[in-house]
Parts: C-alpha cells; sequence; structure tokens
C-alpha cells in the first residue's frame, strides 16, 4: 500500500461554527489525530467543498479522508470518493443537536467533538482500502430445486434474464400439486370464481425452453461451493456449476389421521387434496366414496390448525379458506349445497376478498363456527359444530365433509440438531439430549446435501419452514446463495407462491452478479471487505466455524478455517468470537474500534468527567441515535459512540481495553435478539449476549461493579429509550462513583 | 345573481301551521334573500318517509315518490326538484335508483302510476336534491357569506346534522363521520361553530319517538348534552325531525332524567335570514317552543 | 295473510334464505354478509335489539324464520342509516331491516303489541286516506293505540306540548276536522291499492 495520508475536513455548517470552536478541532487533528492536511470549510457537502476534498486526494495525495460533520447516513453521495478510505466523523447528529447550547455546556461539547476528530483519525489510520477477492467467477447459471409451480415460475424467470437454468425434480412429472388441481383460483378479476386450470401451459413453457435443462427422477447427492460456484452432483451421476440456488420444494397436507375427532378413516370424509383429485377425476362431478352424487358439501375450515392442542399445527396455512371457496364453487356448479365452517375467513387482497364474494354470490353457506365432531350417521356424515354467531351448538347433515388441515413443508433436516446434541451430551443435559435425539428420529431426508460445517441443509426458521428473515429480508436465508421460495418457505397460497419464486430468483441472480464482483449481499450490500485471519496465530478452536450465522466458515484438513468470501455477509461475528483476534477486515478491525476507544481523552478520577463508551449497531441503534440528534433529544456529554456493523462483532477485548483505560460505563445497543429477533445478521446479537453475559467475571477480576457494563437490545423506533438509557449510565456512574482505573 | 329557480316538494311537515311551520317561513325568507324562486308541485303526496314501510311495502311506498316525481316532470320539465326536509329528499331519491336499476320494481310503479295516467322512465326523471345541495353547491358557501349583512358574530352554535341529510346520500365531498358543511354555513353567518361537536351525526331516534319515546329520550339527551358539554347556546340543523324531536321534548327528557335542559334548536334558514337582515318574525324565531333568544337579539 | 303465510312455508320448505331473496325488499343481499360486526357496532339502538342485523342474517341462513319474521329486532330500526353507511360490503341493510319487517307483517307474524308496528298503521292509514299526513290525527292515534283510559293519560301527559305546539303556530286544532289533504285522493288510493295488488300477485306466483 501506498504512503498513508489522512486528510482531516471539518464542516463549519449547519450551525457547527457557532456551537464549536473550528480552529481548535483542526488542531486536534492535525496534532492528535495525525492528519497530515487539515481544513475547515463553510459548506462541505457543496460543490465547493467537494471539490477541495477531491483536490487533495488528486494532488496532495490524501488516501484517508476524515469528513468531521454529519453523520455517516446523511450526504453519502457527496462523499463519496474512489479510492481511499472515507471516515465520518458526527459533530452534528452525534455532538451539537444532542447538547443544549448554553455557556455551562459549552466545555463539555467541544470535548466530545475533540474526541470525535481523534477517534476518526484512528479509525483511518488503521483502516484500509478493501479489495475483492477474486474468489469467484460470473457463472449466469442456477439450479431450481422442485418443478411445482413455485419451481417452474422461478425456472422461466431465470430464463427469461438470459441465466440458464438447472431444473431438478424428484419425481417423473411436472407442476407438483398444480397438476392435480381441477379448477384454480384466479389471480386477477376475483369475481370470476374458478378458471381452468392452466399449469401445463407453463410446463410446455419449461420443456420448450433452449437455456433450461430439466432432471426428472432426480435428486442432489452434493452441493458444495460458495454463491458463484456452486458444484453440484445429481443422482445420476452428472456434474453440475451453478452460480446460486433455489429450492421451491413445496409442502404437502398435513395428515389428517392426526385429527381422529373428524372420522378421518370414513371414505367420505376427505382432505382438500383428494377432495380435489375426486373433482378432478370425475370431470366436475361430486361423487362419494360409494360413487353416488354427493349433494351437501361441508368444509371444515382450520381443521386441526391454528390451534395449540398436542398433534395440532399451531399456525395458519394461508391458502385453506380461498382453497375451500374454491371447491365449494365445484359444489355449487354441480347443483349441490356447499356450506363452509369457518372461524376467520382470510381471503387477503381484492382478488381474495372478490373471490370470498364470488362464493357468497354462487350460494355458498358461510357459517362462523368451530367444528367439534364429525360422526357418521344414518348413511351420511353428521357435523357437529358451535354456531359463533347464534351462540348455539348446532349440527348439519353432509355426504361428504373436507377436511383444510393446512401444510407442512418439505424441507430437509435441521441442520442444527446434530450440533446442538454434541452440545448438549458435552454440557450432559440428558434432557435435551433425548429431546434431540427424538427430533432427529423424525428428520426428512436431506435435500441439498450441502457439504457445510454447519449440515446438509437450509436452516429452519420456524415449524419446520425453511429460512428467512422474515422482518427485513424475506427472501434472505442463512445460506448466501441458496434462496428457499415457495410454501417451503412459509404457508403461502399459489399466487404467493408464484410471487415468492419470482422474488427468489431475482435475488440469486443478484447474488450470482454479485459474487463475481466480490460484493456482500445486504445488509452490508455492494462491500468488498472480507475476514481473513492470521494463521500463525489461530489456535484452530473452532469458535469461528461454529458461530458464524451464515454457514459460511468450513475447515480445512488441519482445522484451519476457510471463510468462502461468497457466502460470507461481513457481519464480523467471527470477529467478535476469535479469542486470540487474529481475525480482521481490510477497513473493520481489533484495531479499527480499539484504537478509537484508546484515543479518546480520559479525565483526570476528580475532574467529575466521566467516560461512557458506546458500542451502537450500525443498522438500529446508531440511525436510532441520529434520529434523536435530529429531535434534538439530549443525553450525556460523557458519551462517546461507535458503530459496529453488528453486536456480533464486539470482540470482548474491547470491553477490556475500555474499562482497563478507564471508561466508567459501557454500553452496548444491539437489536433484538431470540425467536423474533430483528438482529440482521440473525444470530449476531444473540452471541453478544451471551459473550457479555461471560464479562461479570472480567469485571470481578478488575475489582469493578457489574452495573459498569449493559447490553440492550433496541430498535430503530427507540429514539427516546436509547438516550435515556446513556442518561441512565450516567446517572448510575454518579452513584457508584468513578473508574479507578485512570492514568 | 340571477335567480335560480326550482321544482319544489314541500313535504307534510312544512306545510302552514304543521311542525315545521318556522322552517318554512324562513325558507322563504331566506330563498327571497338569495334570489331562490321555489315552484311547489302542484299536488304532491306524502314520500311514506321512514315510516312508510311499516303500512305499505315497497311497490305501494316507491309509487307515492314516482307519483311526486311524474307530477313535477309533467308540470315543470326537468327542472330540479327540491325538497327541504331528508326524509322526502331521500325518499325521492331511492325511487329514482330502484326505477333506473330495478325492472320488476319499475313495472309494479308503472303499473300503479297507470292507474291515474302516469308514467315514469329509467334515466329520464328529474333529478331530486336536497335544499342544503342547493345552497352548497348552485350558490356557495363563499357566495352565501359574502352576502351576509347582520353578522352573527358571538353566537356559539352546535351544527347538528344527524342522519338522513347525511346518510345513504348525504351532500357530495363530505364525510359520513364528519361532514363539515353545517360548521361551514354557521361560520358563514358569522356565528361561532362548535369545534367538535361529538354528536352531530348522531341519531335523534326518527319516528321511533312518537312509538318508543323513551328509547327516543335517551338518544336526545346525549345529543343536547354534547351541545352543552361544547359550551354552545344552541343548536342548527338541517332536519325538521331532527328539529322537533330535539327541541320539543325537552320538557319530557327533563322530567326523566332530572336535567335542567333549555336548549334552543334553531334552522340553518333561520340563521341565514337573520344574517341577511331578515326580521325576527320573517325568520320565525317567534316558531320556537324554546325562544333561541340569543339570536332575538341579534335579529334586525 | 297467514293463507299467504302457509303457501309460502310450503313453497321454500326449509329454505328460508331462498324465500327472503325473493320476497324481502333487498333480500338477495343477506347472502353477502361476512359476519363483521360493524352495523352491531353503529346502530343508535344497540342496546334496545334482541338480534343484531348480522346476527338475523346469521338466524336467516340457519332457517330460523318464525324467529326472525317475529322479531322485534326490525322494528328498533330508526333509519339513520348508519349501517348502510359504515357496511364494508355494502349490504343496504336498512332496506333489508325494513323489507323484514314489512314481510313479516304481511305474513301475520310481526308482533301484535308492538309500538313501532302500530304506529305504522295509522301512519299508513293516514296517508291512503289524505295523500298527506295529519300531523295531529296521527298524534291522537298514538296516544289512543293502546287503549281509551291509556289514551287520555297519554293525551292530558302531552297536553303542554301540544299547547306549545299552537301557540308556536307548529300545530292546527282545526287540522283534526280536515286540514291538509291532496286533491286527488281517490286517485292516489288507486294507484295503491293497484300497487299492493301487484306485489301480491307476483309473490303469490313467482315470489317477490
Amino acid at each position: 500500500m501506498a504512503d498513508m495520508k489522512i486528510g482531516a475536513y471539518i464542516c463549519k455548517g449547519c450551525g457547527i461554527e457557532d456551537r464549536l470552536d473550528v480552529g481548535q478541532l483542526v488542531n486536534t487533528a492535525k496534532r492528535d489525530g495525525k492528519a497530515a492536511i487539515g481544513k475547515d470549510h463553510e459548506m462541505l457537502c457543496n460543490a465547493e467543498g467537494v471539490k477541495m476534498i477531491q483536490d487533495d486526494i488528486t494532488n496532495e495525495g490524501v488516501t484517508h479522508v476524515v469528513v468531521v460533520g454529519c453523520s455517516r447516513r446523511a450526504k453519502t453521495e457527496a462523499f463519496s470518493f474512489e479510492g481511499v478510505h472515507i471516515n465520518r466523523t458526527n459533530i452534528r447528529e452525534g455532538v451539537i443537536w444532542v447538547r443544549p447550547d448554553t455557556d455551562e455546556a459549552r466545555e463539555t461539547t467541544q470535548e466530545m467533538a475533540d474526541d470525535y476528530v481523534r477517534m476518526g483519525c484512528a479509525e483511518a489510520k488503521f483502516s484500509k482500502v478493501p479489495a475483492s477477492s477474486g474468489e469467484q467467477g460470473l457463472t449466469r447459471s442456477l439450479l431450481v430445486v422442485g418443478g411445482g409451480l413455485a419451481g417452474l415460475t422461478a425456472t422461466i424467470e431465470g430464463a427469461k434474464t438470459g441465466y440458464s437454468v438447472e431444473l431438478v425434480n424428484a419425481s417423473g412429472e411436472l407442476g407438483g400439486s398444480s397438476a392435480r388441481e381441477y379448477k384454480r383460483i384466479p389471480h386477477k378479476n376475483g369475481l370470476q370464481g374458478p378458471v381452468d386450470n392452466d399449469i401445463d401451459q407453463l410446463i410446455a413453457a419449461v420443456n420448450d425452453n433452449a437455456r433450461i435443462t430439466v432432471h426428472l427422477n432426480t435428486t442432489i447427492t452434493k452441493t458444495d461451493g460458495a454463491p458463484g460456484r456452486f458444484s453440484v452432483e445429481l443422482s445420476d451421476g452428472k456434474s453440475l456449476t451453478v452460480g446460486a440456488i433455489v429450492q421451491a420444494t413445496g409442502s404437502k397436507p398435513y395428515d389428517m389421521a392426526n385429527l381422529p375427532e373428524f372420522s378421518p378413516e370414513n371414505p367420505d370424509v376427505m382432505d382438500q387434496g383428494q377432495f380435489e383429485a375426486m373433482v378432478k377425476a370425475n370431470n366436475g362431478a361430486i361423487k362419494k366414496s360409494d360413487g353416488s352424487d354427493a349433494r351437501n358439501v361441508v368444509f371444515v375450515q382450520c381443521a386441526g390448525q391454528r390451534s395449540e392442542k398436542p398433534g395440532h399445527l399451531p399456525y395458519c396455512s394461508g391458502h385453506c379458506c380461498m382453497t375451500s371457496i374454491k371447491q365449494a364453487h365445484y359444489v355449487k356448479a354441480a347443483g349441490g349445497d356447499a356450506t363452509v365452517i369457518f372461524d376467520d375467513l382470510r381471503t387477503p387482497g381484492a382478488t381474495g376478498e372478490d373471490f370470498y364474494r364470488s362464493g357468497q354470490e354462487a350460494g355458498v353457506a358461510f357459517s362462523k363456527g368451530e367444528v367439534a365432531s364429525v360422526k357418521a350417521a344414518g348413511g351420511a356424515l353428521e357435523v357437529g359444530y358451535t354456531d359463533k354467531i347464534l351462540a348455539e351448538e348446532s349440527t348439519i347433515k353432509a355426504d361428504i365433509v373436507v377436511l383444510a388441515t393446512g401444510q407442512i413443508p418439505n424441507s430437509g433436516p435441521n441442520p442444527y440438531l446434530p450440533i446442538e446434541l454434541a452440545q448438549a451430551k458435552e454440557d450432559k443435559d440428558d434432557a435435551l439430549v433425548a429431546k434431540i435425539e427424538a427430533e432427529l428420529e423424525v428428520q426428512p431426508q436431506p435435500i441439498l446435501n450441502l457439504n457445510y460445517r454447519q449440515g446438509t441443509d437450509l436452516p429452519h426458521l420456524k415449524h419446520g419452514f425453511n429460512d428467512s428473515h422474515f422482518i427485513c429480508f424475506p427472501y434472505e436465508t442463512r445460506r448466501t446463495g441458496i434462496y428457499a421460495a415457495g410454501p417451503v418457505r412459509r404457508p403461502m397460497d399459489d399466487q404467493q407462491a408464484v410471487e415468492d419464486a419470482t422474488g427468489a430468483v431475482l435475488k440469486a441472480i443478484q447474488a450470482c452478479e454479485n459474487s463475481a464482483l466480490g460484493r456482500a449481499a445486504h445488509p452490508r450490500s455492494g462491500d468488498l471487505s472480507f475476514p481473513s485471519f492470521r494463521k500463525d496465530g489461530c489456535t484452530q478452536c473452532k469458535r469461528c466455524t461454529v458461530e458464524c450465522p451464515f454457514g459460511a466458515i468450513n475447515e480445512d484438513e488441519q482445522g484451519y478455517p476457510q471463510y468462502n468470501e461468497g457466502r460470507c455477509r461481513r457481519c464480523g461475528t467471527c470477529m467478535g468470537a476469535c479469542p486470540v483476534r487474529v481475525i480482521s477486515f481490510e477497513n473493520y478491525s481489533i484495531d479499527t474500534v480499539g484504537q478509537q476507544l484508546k484515543a479518546v481523552d480520559i479525565p483526570d478520577e476528580f475532574d467529575e468527567k466521566p467516560r461512557i463508551l458506546v458500542l451502537a449497531c450500525e443498522n438500529d441503534a446508531y440511525p436510532a441515535l441520529d434520529m434523536a440528534g435530529m429531535n434534538r433529544t439530549e443525553y450525556s456529554a460523557f458519551a462517546r459512540v461507535v458503530p459496529v456493523r453488528c453486536l456480533g462483532s464486539v470482540n470482548v477485548i474491547w470491553i477490556t481495553d475500555a474499562l482497563n483505560s478507564g471508561y466508567d460505563g459501557i454500553i452496548l445497543l444491539g437489536c433484538q435478539k431470540g425467536d423474533n429477533y430483528q438482529c440482521h445478521f440473525v444470530k449476531g446479537s444473540e452471541m453478544a449476549h451471551i459473550r457479555m453475559s461471560k464479562v461479570d467475571e472480567t469485571l470481578k477480576t478488575l475489582n469493578l461493579e457489574k452495573e459498569r457494563v449493559g447490553t440492550y437490545e433496541v430498535a430503530i423506533t427507540d429514539v427516546d429509550k436509547i438516550p435515556q438509557i446513556i442518561n441512565d449510565m450516567e446517572k448510575t456512574i454518579g452513584e457508584i462513583g468513578m473508574s479507578p482505573f485512570k492514568f | 345573481m340571477a335567480k335560480k329557480e326550482y321544482s319544489f316538494y314541500p313535504g307534510c311537515s312544512s306545510q302552514s301551521k304543521a311542525s315545521a311551520d318556522n322552517f318554512m317561513r324562513s325558507a322563504n325568507a331566506m330563498c327571497d334573500a338569495l334570489d331562490i324562486q321555489l315552484n311547489e308541485i302542484d299536488d304532491w303526496n306524502c314520500c311514506g318517509a321512514s315510516i312508510g314501510y311499516a303500512g305499505g311495502s315497497e311497490i305501494p311506498r316507491l309509487s307515492l315518490s314516482a307519483r311526486n316525481i311524474a307530477l313535477s316532470k309533467q308540470q315543470q320539465g326537468d327542472k330540479d326538484i327540491v325538497a327541504p326536509c331528508a326524509a322526502c329528499w331521500i325518499a325521492t331519491r331511492e325511487a329514482e335508483d330502484r326505477v333506473n336499476e330495478n325492472a320488476h320494481v319499475r313495472e309494479g310503479i308503472n303499473a300503479a302510476l297507470g292507474e291515474i295516467g302516469l308514467k315514469v322512465e329509467p334515466n329520464q326523471m328529474p333529478k331530486t336534491r336536497h335544499m342544503v345541495e342547493v345552497l352548497m353547491e348552485d350558490i356557495g358557501i363563499d357566495a352565501i357569506a359574502k352576502g351576509v349583512t347582520n353578522p352573527l358574530e358571538g353566537v356559539k352554535i352546535a351544527g347538528y346534522v344527524g342522519c338522513q341529510t347525511n346518510r345513504p346520500f348525504g351532500i357530495a365531498g363530505e364525510s359520513f363521520e364528519n361532514p363539515q358543511y353545517l360548521d361551514q354555513m354557521i361560520e358563514a353567518c358569522g356565528a361561532e361553530a362548535l369545534n367538535r361537536y361529538e354528536k352531530k351525526v348522531s341519531c335523534c331516534s326518527g319516528a321511533l319517538m312518537f312509538s318508543e319515546p323513551q328509547k327516543g329520550q335517551a338518544l336526545v339527551k346525549d345529543i343536547i348534552e354534547a351541545a352543552y358539554d361544547g359550551g354552545a347556546d344552541m343548536i342548527v340543523t338541517p332536519c325538521q325531525l331532527c328539529q322537533m324531536n330535539v327541541e320539543s321534548y325537552q320538557r319530557d327528557i327533563n322530567k326523566t332524567f332530572k336535567t335542567k335542559f333549555e336548549m334552543p334548536v334553531v334552522y340553518y334558514s333561520q340563521l341565514i335570514a337573520l344574517a341577511y337582515g331578515k326580521s325576527a318574525s320573517e325568520a320565525a324565531l317567534d316558531g320556537q317552543i324554546i325562544r333561541a333568544k340569543k339570536l332575538e337579539e341579534k335579529a334586525k | 295473510m297467514s293463507e299467504m303465510n302457509q303457501a309460502m312455508i310450503e313453497k321454500y320448505r326449509s329454505n328460508f334464505l331462498q324465500e327472503v331473496e325473493a320476497n324481502v325488499e333487498e333480500g338477495h343481499w343477506v347472502k353477502m354478509c361476512m359476519q363483521c360486526g360493524v352495523c352491531s357496532g353503529s346502530c343508535p339502538m344497540e342496546n334496545n335489539w334482541d338480534h343484531p342485523p348480522q346476527e338475523l342474517f346469521m338466524m336467516i341462513r340457519a332457517n330460523k324464520r318464525d324467529e326472525v319474521l317475529s322479531s322485534s329486532s326490525m322494528w328498533m330500526c330508526t333509519s339513520c342509516y348508519n349501517c348502510i353507511a359504515r357496511c364494508p360490503r355494502g349490504l343496504p341493510i336498512t332496506h333489508i331491516m325494513h323489507g323484514l319487517a314489512s314481510y313479516g307483517k304481511r305474513m301475520g307474524l310481526a308482533p301484535k303489541e308492538q309500538p313501532t308496528v302500530k304506529f305504522g298503521d295509522i301512519f299508513w292509514k293516514s296517508i291512503v286516506e289524505n295523500g298527506r299526513v295529519n300531523e295531529l290525527k296521527i298524534g291522537v292515534g298514538l296516544y289512543f293505540m293502546n287503549g281509551f283510559v291509556q289514551g287520555i293519560k297519554n293525551a292530558l301527559a302531552g297536553k303542554e306540548l301540544g299547547l306549545a305546539m299552537m301557540k308556536t303556530k307548529r300545530m292546527n286544532p282545526m287540522e283534526y276536522f280536515g286540514g291538509h289533504k291532496c286533491k286527488d285522493r281517490s286517485g292516489i288510493a288507486k294507484m295503491l291499492a293497484k300497487a299492493a295488488e301487484f306485489e301480491a300477485e307476483h309473490v303469490a306466483k313467482f315470489g317477490k
């Protein structure tokens, strides 16, 4: 790397000049920050200010630009210089907007700004401009697993963009459950009622497309590599190289044998799939099992669904209400009577609402109620239910009863079970060992057969459905470059599956193109930095390979980590995990943060000016602090905020170093963890909480109060709560006293 | 302003010495001030009102309104019919809609009208409009405000829109939950409209005040109470039945609920007449059972 | 009308919804209710009925013919149209309530002592006789609809209101002996008779 030259540029605009001694900030940058160039400007983000910086880069050889002014989240386009490291030191949202404009506050506000200038320069000093590893090339080929509606859609949509697509289907026929439908629900104009099943057109389009190769009666025996360079082996011995994968393995109906109260053994009690097949086989006629015509058909919604009873599904399967309306239409068209007994009829969207109306207009009876039993009675069936509008017990006779039993996903096995089992055995937790072993018994066969350190298939989110970052990035799984689409991801109907598959295939294409450029997928989309490790310091402890939320890191034969840049999401959880601190990114490392916290001026114990280190997640906590600034919500002048990529990247050494150098309090701000996580990197916040729970030991050895370190789960909306947390820490320090570690 | 002319369907309550006699007298004064000419339909009949369904079913009831439409068309061509009573207005509009949309109803109505040599044809009937529509749409609130010579300053008024002037048809562009036109009229006349009148569009019990007086009075009590809560000097309404129900049963309500209500209830037409310089008697303030003293003081 | 009632029972057997669709004003809308209950929450008489509209609709589907047609719930309708304004499905609920009440009455099932049923008769009679409403006669009729003794009591209780109305020229005692009426009263009576006849014939033959 060429000689480092730091240029620090302090903006005087937005009221900064009125509140701070800008000349002193320039001096601080030069003297403490070792900036070769220190300048101020009336309004740094205007064309003239930007030109001033660009000229210094071009003519003076500045390699590290420290822009001192507004937050990193503002004016990103103005301050985007090619080929140099850019630090954004935040003295607007982070200093003048959160401090009162009073004479008493002037001194501490200036100290705050001076510290941030030192921190910015320190961060710059230890950063490099990242360059892609060039680990993978551009592979414009996709693998789609599963040939149902979602898989076919992903395949055809992928091919339309010019990519070649390999479609692998376990059975000998394409179309999945859609091919077994008599008619389908319309995608628009719900008032028209059911429309002709046109899946054969989609199948023909896939078969006729030159960019598509269909592999029938085929499964996957091994998947290796990373986005941009997956190598896939098939059961027929063929090998493929693809850039990304869409898994659309669909769902199956929940087995009604689990619902004895509805007489599942009676041949005229059917699930929706069986009823559909019967109507299709009879070309629209509604026949009982003995071949006679059925007049009355009763549809039981939420049969064994949305229920906490043992043997029932706790969730809503999304499609069944619409499916029952469609099937009730068959009954009305054949001249019979159809009654749908529902608790909440869920027909989302304008089309769904209109489709519901179409059923009502056709004369389908809809009764709000809860079905308790289905029994054989005098050659027919009797449905016992509670009428929830009339608040009475009621019965209705039926020739056929259709149970809406919902859908369960065709997922691979939960990849984390073996890892959890090993951990449980290590912990000698016998009850947990037994529970996991029982779960392992009923795990399905692997589908993708990933050759990953963290298991053969996509992680499960809930109830066996495959992964999705359900809040922020619904298509994104924890296996970069592999996307779940359709009802294997969450319960859904046909139309949602089509949209899902279209979205997933676009994500797959994006993954191919990004990885070819060495760029990260979101949330750090476009990031070129990637982790590397110093091999001579590595102890092969496997902490990084186990804790990576994305299964990105494999192990080589000697047990050293293999990073697989394409799978990496750049969160830094591995860096936070590493006990020997050998993992780093070019522009984010133990030093880029560690040197910042050391650059802060720690006043003497008797100055009564404590220092509070705030490590704030850049995704939620840091923007919330910016917003607090925009709202002019004041917080302590003793706080020094350092944004981190994820709380998972926080290495305990930073905490220890901060305590040792005299910080009086430390606050860690991350996202919600656990089942309803909001962490952008899924597990990062959780990892941080586990690690920080062990910091108590460190505090004890240093003879410090445990209140000095706090870890919090916050959201981007906690604009008032976060300043409060900081102020509370100042108060706590006031009560327990200053740190004795000030030198 | 050029003179505006309409076919006029006054309705039963607006007849001389009927319950809304004071409305009609003030409306005449208002129309005179605003240069509106109302040509009464000769031999018009009752619309059936909202209770007509009880004695007369669909076709007989709608025939009543169809007769009025047919008479107006025969006498005054396609001139808009103006009804000042909400029940008359919506009954006539409903008949028009039903004749336009429902062939069976149309057949029945024309069979009935045939007995007296009349006929209605779909989409060829004159439009029926509420008096308020004439004021808001044909004249406009700005023009009304402009002509005010005697602003009713210092009078605080709860604008009680009620039901049928507001639903199901309502005045174009207004919301069902919080229509603004009546408040705008109050302000145009120089008075102060209650900012948030909670019972603005609540029901006065309509015709049920006669058959179910206890139930009706309970509803009216809330309407008056909310006006007091907002500090109103009086209530103004566009509806004849609302006026009657809210004003004239206050004595009974006071007895039942131990209240001390004495809340005047006036018509918008009275406000406008006064604001345009008409006298207390021209504005029919002598028609109030509970005297609107604050208005009497303002009258020229 | 009980003959008609019997005929209808036989004609529609156990399908009251079909009967309502055929014979009740705007009855074809009943099946479109989605049981959200916004009508119930919007009704000013919510403390006074046995069955809210959406429940009546459910009872129709559940074939509770007698319970529906003899219910007093529809007779509680004040015609405020709030349910129509708010129904997310656009059902003309007010009209359906009126239609059910009217149909129940024609079938001879409406509650006999229900005050609004009686008031409705008095009101309609005034129209049929005069073409216009005679407010005084209706008022007096109302007082006496529950018998002579109760009528005198009512009249005395309402005396002050009557005096106030007269004083403000909003009631004319002479109205009782004539008063406002249409010129072509016989024509109106003929028209109404023909309309009723048309309706009855239709119901008997085809429904509606």
